[in-house]
């Protein structure tokens, strides 16, 4: 035979997306919020992208070079979790502890439990719980330099979610204008609705998340919010509602941090049933608990629940329950 | 943005042009990309069509030189018996092998000549299977055969002449057709679909055969019917055939009993199951048969060899086969006698381009890789496609990301990526458990995977390993 040719078993054909695209198209989409807080929060906010983005993927070639595997940052999922990670992080963090977190985020939550697809837990929103626990004070520490171009809210100096809180609307709370362009305070990249929607519309483009799951969750959101207005406070207030939706971190959470694969449910039903589980959880974290925020706490509790979901989700196969012919 | 373009696709120019696009591919996901509300079922992917290729190209009538072989067993069940031996004289159309039980089909020579040798030959599927092998002298001296007008014809003559002309399953199956037509109640058969769906890729042969010889399509379907006194006929043709679908509709106008329906174009709505379901809305498990729900299935080119067969009396002695590929130096449709040899055909499409790496028998998403072109063609293939490059050669497995891509291509509606991991540590409770075997081995899973893990290939294995335990016991 004068050719040698390839065998293998169908399909001889493969789409051409993959992992590493996949990750490269979640960074692109990051990028607007990412060059948004360096433009709000000053080039300092670049040092934390940097910093962060660079230790989680030392951290990962690290571990796979002392456990002597194949070296995975080529798939580019650890620059995403550092950029995750660091937009997470107020502008004024000491550099340690984002060094820190990218630390537990890639060895303790992703590599001890198998690297890649084997984590439970979303290891950027893990590692930013971890800090926010052990460095409360440096992690909620919003204050700002005079570089700081946004809005402030003129009464308390807090984030517009936790003014809310605290005080209501008084006098001087930062607009919904505000919030929906993201000149205020907060972590780097949560503060913009407008650079999160335009990103999560690249995600959309490519096809690499659907949006159902982001809506249930936004809606599920809104309508315990809702719900809660109707049953405690007699004045409806559109202006809470949405001070709530674009506040902190849920859009950011929703578009980007629900929706990694590896932590949510694999079916469609089963993400939207998880998105809805979310939105209730944040709105109890909210609202009852004693934080302004909820979002990373209620997708790593949801996270728990993912395994739970996917069984009960299960897609019936095609045809079952028809007759047999055995 | 280089980096962020598909392969094949071409970039908007200009804003405006942009902004369409982005809108229009947003819409898509709401519409589930089918924005006309076409028939189709849940599930399937796009790969690239290739069709482009052959699709304009008339069937060349193939006249081979040589060697015929014919293997026994071209079809699902029983091996049939060979009735000549080595020496024997044959004619074309003269029955050389006789059906080996009921559940079985006769084998007939397409030349006339020779028998050099009754023995295992390669066969594309890439098993050794006991073949006749005939010397054909080029003379091409037929043996009688006897016409019948459908019209004196009883419903069990019918069904016994199909079975007479050898005619099985041609979409790939090769299930012997006149055990199909013959459900325990015909009274309850609502439907009878032509399956000219054609999803897999680079396949033209079922669009050629609905081209150039659509009247011996009507007249299959015609006896068909005469079997089910209340079916109704359906000719499926996918929305990227236009110009099947008006072909048919025009010889289909004054029939009262057939109608053309059009599917969305996905692989693979010419699945059996998923044809079903996108014509009626019926669904089928891995153990029914579609009379279950009232429905026969055949492919365009057993209803054009059931007319040969019942009208005319002509035995199944040939296949359109598309030679394809960027690997051929001409691509063409031909209709070639069942046993020519592939290498003939790609031969006469000017033969293999320098580098080819892959030849499949059948199309990229269920063919069979070949090692050796010298196979013969039987009554179930198609087509012969070659590429330069092999697609897959470069795809490194890495882990899944659980991002369910999988999930939503599977017509089959199970879980691919946990099957392939029940499959890959040989739990084969887990794997039944979680509907392993209604896998329909189309591909899909492995197609779409970003990870690039071969998921059909874990899925096949385990089932075939299933299956043959059952059969043991």
């Amino acid at each position: 035979m004068e050719h040698n040719f390839h065998v293998s078993s169908n399909p001889h054909d493969r789409a051409p997306m993959t992992t590493s695209r996949i990750m490269q198209l979640v960074v692109l989409s990051l990028l607007p919020a990412t060059v948004f807080g360096i433009f709000n929060f000053g080039l300092r906010a670049l040092l934390v992208v940097i910093v962060t983005v660079a230790s989680s993927v030392f951290f990962e070639w690290l571990y796979c070079r002392l456990m002597k595997k194949p070296n995975t940052i080529v798939d580019f999922s650890a620059v995403v979790t550092g950029l995750l990670l660091a937009l997470n992080m107020p502008a004024s963090i000491p550099l340690w502890i984002p060094v820190l977190g990218s630390a537990f985020a890639i060895i303790v939550v992703k590599e001890l439990y198998g690297g890649l697809g084997q984590n439970f837990m979303n290891p950027a929103l893990a590692a930013r719980c971890f800090l926010l626990i052990s460095f409360a004070g440096r992690m909620t520490n919003f204050t700002t330099s005079e570089k700081f171009r946004g809005a402030v809210d003129a009464v308390s100096g807090a984030t517009p979610l936790a003014s809310l809180k605290t005080n209501g609307f008084a006098e001087g709370s930062v607009s919904l204008w505000h919030l929906f362009i993201g000149n205020i305070q907060g972590t780097i990249g949560e503060t913009s609705v407008l650079f999160i929607l335009f990103g999560a519309l690249i995600l959309l483009y490519y096809k690499v998340i659907s949006p159902k799951l982001p809506l249930a969750y936004i809606g599920s959101f809104a309508l315990f919010v809702l719900l809660y207005m109707m049953f405690t406070n007699a004045d409806f207030s559109l202006r809470y509602l949405f001070t709530q939706l674009f506040g902190g971190g849920l859009m950011f959470g929703a578009w980007f941090m629900a929706t990694d694969y590896v932590t949510s449910p694999i079916t469609e039903k089963g993400r939207i049933i998880y998105g809805c589980f979310l939105g209730i959880l944040t709105g109890i974290f909210r609202i009852f608990g004693p934080s302004s925020e909820g979002v990373s706490y209620a997708i790593i509790i949801g996270n728990l629940l993912v395994p739970v979901i996917d069984r009960y989700t299960r897609p019936v196969a095609f045809g079952k329950g028809g007759a047999k012919n055995e | 943005m280089s980096l962020f373009t598909f392969e094949g696709e071409e970039r908007a120019q200009g804003f405006s042009a942009l902004k369409d696009e982005v809108f229009s591919r947003l819409r898509t996901i709401w519409e589930n990309d089918n924005p006309e509300g076409l028939l189709t079922f849940v599930g399937g992917v796009h790969p690239y069509e290739g069709k482009e290729l052959t699709k304009d190209l008339p069937l060349e009538r193939f006249k081979p030189q040589g060697e015929m072989v014919f293997p026994v067993s071209q079809h699902i069940g029983a091996p049939a018996t060979p009735l000549v031996k080595k020496g024997d004289k044959v004619l074309r159309g003269q029955m050389i092998a006789e059906a080996g039980g009921f559940v079985s089909a006769h084998v007939f020579s397409s030349v006339s000549g020779t028998v050099k040798a009754v023995e295992p030959r390669l066969v594309p599927t890439g098993a050794m299977v006991n073949s006749i092998v005939i010397e054909n002298d080029g003379e091409y001296t037929e043996v009688e055969y006897t016409p019948a007008e459908l019209s004196e014809l009883s419903k069990e003559e019918i069904r016994a002449r199909i079975r007479a002309g050898g005619v099985v399953g041609m979409g790939g199956a090769g299930f012997p057709t006149d055990v199909k037509l013959s459900p325990k109640e015909p009274d309850k058969i609502e439907y009878v679909m032509v399956n000219g769906a054609e999803c897999e890729p680079y396949l033209t042969s079922d669009h050629r055969r609905m081209l150039d010889e659509p009247e011996a399509i009507v007249d299959g379907l015609r006896c068909i019917l005469a079997l089910f006194d209340n079916a109704q006929g359906c000719i499926c043709i996918e929305n990227n055939k236009p110009e099947c679908i008006e072909r048919m509709q025009e010889l289909v106008k004054d029939e009262p009993r057939m109608e053309v329906k059009v599917l969305l174009t996905k692989y693979p709505q010419g699945g059996e199951r998923n044809i079903i379901k996108a014509v009626t809305g019926r669904e089928i498990n891995s153990t029914m048969l579609p009379a279950d729900v009232g429905c026969v299935v055949d492919n365009v080119d057993t209803v054009s060899a059931i007319a040969d067969a019942v009208l005319r009396g002509k035995p199944v002695m040939s296949k359109i086969v598309t030679v394809t590929g960027n690997g051929v130096v001409s691509p063409k449709n031909f209709l070639a006698p069942t046993g020519t040899d592939m290498y003939e055909l790609i031969e006469a499409c000017g033969g293999l381009r320098d580098g080819v790496t892959k030849v499949i028998a059948g199309g990229p998403m269920m063919g069979f890789a070949m090692y050796d072109l010298h196979v013969p063609c039987t009554k179930t293939t198609a087509a012969c496609t070659c590429f330069v490059e092999d697609p897959v050669l470069k795809d490194v497995e890495t882990a899944c990301i659980n991002c369910g891509r999988c999930v939503e291509a599977c017509p089959s509606h199970v879980l691919p990526t946990r099957l392939a991991a029940f499959a890959d540590r040989g739990d084969l409770e887990s794997f039944q458990e979680f509907d392993g075997m209604e896998c329909c081995e189309c591909g899909c899973c492995s197609y779409v995977c970003p990870a690039k893990r071969q998921l059909t290939q874990s899925i096949k294995s385990m089932r075939r390993m299933i299956l043959n335990n059952r059969k043991k016991k």
